[in-house]
């Protein structure tokens, strides 16, 4: 496409965004300011994502796009022809074959490798932000490690609740020095986070880029008598059968009925394809 | 003096490929600290390295102070990174980016390390060798699975460097068409 600069940002933007990356790889979990640019959808479209990806990509990448596990939804569809358009790369729905993957929301359930990335589209870069509204404060308890309020929010989660209430977002201590906001991911998924691929944050409105290395320790805060758990809905999927996929929930009627599928569709569609069938899946349905 | 030619030349022949390329190349070592890779497309005179011209032209422009240290700050480099990036030329306590040897980038503690809230408010160094070995030091941390090994020109005070962390240098070291990194929050022991 001639009528755009490969990947359609300019090339100053782009290296502005590339040296907040680079800056965001050698401080994992510090969120690095960045002056995010005017993309042609809204905020709260994965205008950040959509920034670090443009960044990122080169014209041999293979990019995948998913919205809570889905390549098919709204968002992901279009984020995927925004590159195709733009950069001209080779997209796939398949995980194994990407070699950068945007998500809003979740993490693919096929373990990822190191010559894969991983671009998390972030809301609310501050896991303090809700506890502490202000930005001079919430960089100031970062730069301190005062990290005590998190803490007092999580056990107001148990005194309240009986449990650590909070099942999205869960807040993470990466390399033993900066409490992090794994973006809106389930809980389920942050074991994953200590993965083999680079992982890159990117939130446009609030304008801050942050990453987590391959191989990087990443915690999720807990309590020793309530230890942290990655929790799902305790079934199978109904059209794979497989038992340790995330789930999303699908009301089928008003009587009550409704089945559980993986969110991740890539995952699903494979394990069909392989064979696998689940409660209310077909032979003939992959 | 050099010619016109000389300062024009070797710049980018189609800067957004070469620069994603490069860009691609600059993270996945900072990212894996001890892995090296090719760096290529962009030719300064002497006596930086294609590696090190590259990288400039990724990550320098006119928003970027870059400091030439020793041998590396000729007239020809001069004229020729201000034509390219648009970079003005500052002293090492002002530098975002600061490229020569590793003797001439001396004394260490001349760059900025960043502060407590903007730790990432501090220099990189891009340290000409003569050659990349994946021997000697042996590095830890974020990137690197158990363990990896690479050739450091001065292991104390790298070593001095990470225990700054959050604050700290970040270092890309180059040779060649070669790259290599190192951030601040790896571990050095010796080899």
């Amino acid at each position: 496409m001639s009528e755009y600069n490969f990947a359609y940002l300019d090339e100053q933007t782009k290296r502005m965004i590339r040296r907040a990356i680079l800056k965001g790889l050698a401080v994992p979990g510090y969120q690095v300011p960045f002056a995010s640019r005017e993309m042609p959808m809204p905020y709260g479209w994965g205008t950040g994502g959509v920034q670090v990806s443009a960044a990122t990509l080169t014209p041999e990448d293979t990019f995948k796009v998913i919205d809570q596990g889905a390549d098919d939804t709204t968002n992901a569809v279009s984020i995927r022809k925004f590159f195709e358009n733009t950069a001209g790369v080779a997209v796939t729905e398949e995980t194994e074959k990407a070699t950068v993957i945007q998500t809003r929301h979740r993490i693919p359930e096929a373990e990822l490798t190191e010559d894969q990335i991983l671009v998390y589209q972030v809301p609310i870069p501050e896991p303090l932000r809700f506890l502490e509204p202000r930005e001079t404060e919430t960089r100031k308890m970062h730069s301190l490690e005062e990290y005590g309020l998190m803490h007092v929010k999580l056990y107001e989660d148990i005194s309240q609740h009986g449990d650590i209430a909070t099942s999205y977002a869960y807040p993470v201590m990466v390399q033993d020095r900066y409490v992090m906001d794994p973006s809106p991911i389930p809980k389920f998924d942050n074991p994953k986070l200590e993965m083999s691929a680079i992982q890159l944050f990117g939130a446009g409105r609030e304008q801050r880029i942050y990453a987590v290395p391959p191989h990087t320790k990443v915690v999720s805060l807990d309590f020793e008598d309530y230890p942290f758990e990655a929790t799902k809905a305790d079934h199978a999927c109904d059209l794979c059968g497989a038992e340790n996929s995330y789930l999303d929930e699908v009301i089928l009627d008003d009587a009550g009925n409704r089945m559980f599928v993986c969110s991740d569709t890539d995952y699903c569609r494979s394990r069909r394809a392989a064979g696998h069938v689940g409660r209310l899946g077909t032979e003939d349905a992959a | 003096m050099q010619t016109q030619a000389t300062q024009f030349a070797g710049g980018f022949s189609d800067a957004p490929i070469n620069a994603a390329h490069a860009f691609r190349a600059a993270m996945t070592v900072m990212a894996c600290p001890g892995k090296i890779r090719t760096l290529t497309g962009a030719q300064a005179p002497k006596p930086l390295s294609e590696a090190a011209a590259t990288l400039l032209l990724t990550l320098c422009d006119p928003e970027t102070g870059v400091y030439l240290a020793g041998e590396a700050d000729t007239d020809d480099v001069r004229q020729w990174l201000t034509f390219h990036t648009g970079a003005p030329l500052v002293g090492a306590a002002q530098a975002d980016f600061a490229v020569g040897t590793w003797t001439d980038l001396q004394p260490i503690n001349a760059y900025r390390i960043g502060t407590s809230e903007y730790p990432d408010r501090s220099a990189t160094l891009i340290v000409e060798c003569a050659e990349l070995l994946q021997s000697g030091a042996v590095l830890s941390g974020p990137g690197i699975k158990d363990t990896a090994q690479l050739k450091l020109p001065d292991m104390q005070a790298l070593q001095a460097n990470s225990t700054l962390y959050p604050l700290g240098l970040d270092f890309f070291f180059t040779s060649g068409t070669q790259v290599a990194a190192l951030p601040r929050s790896t571990q050095i022991a010796e080899g």
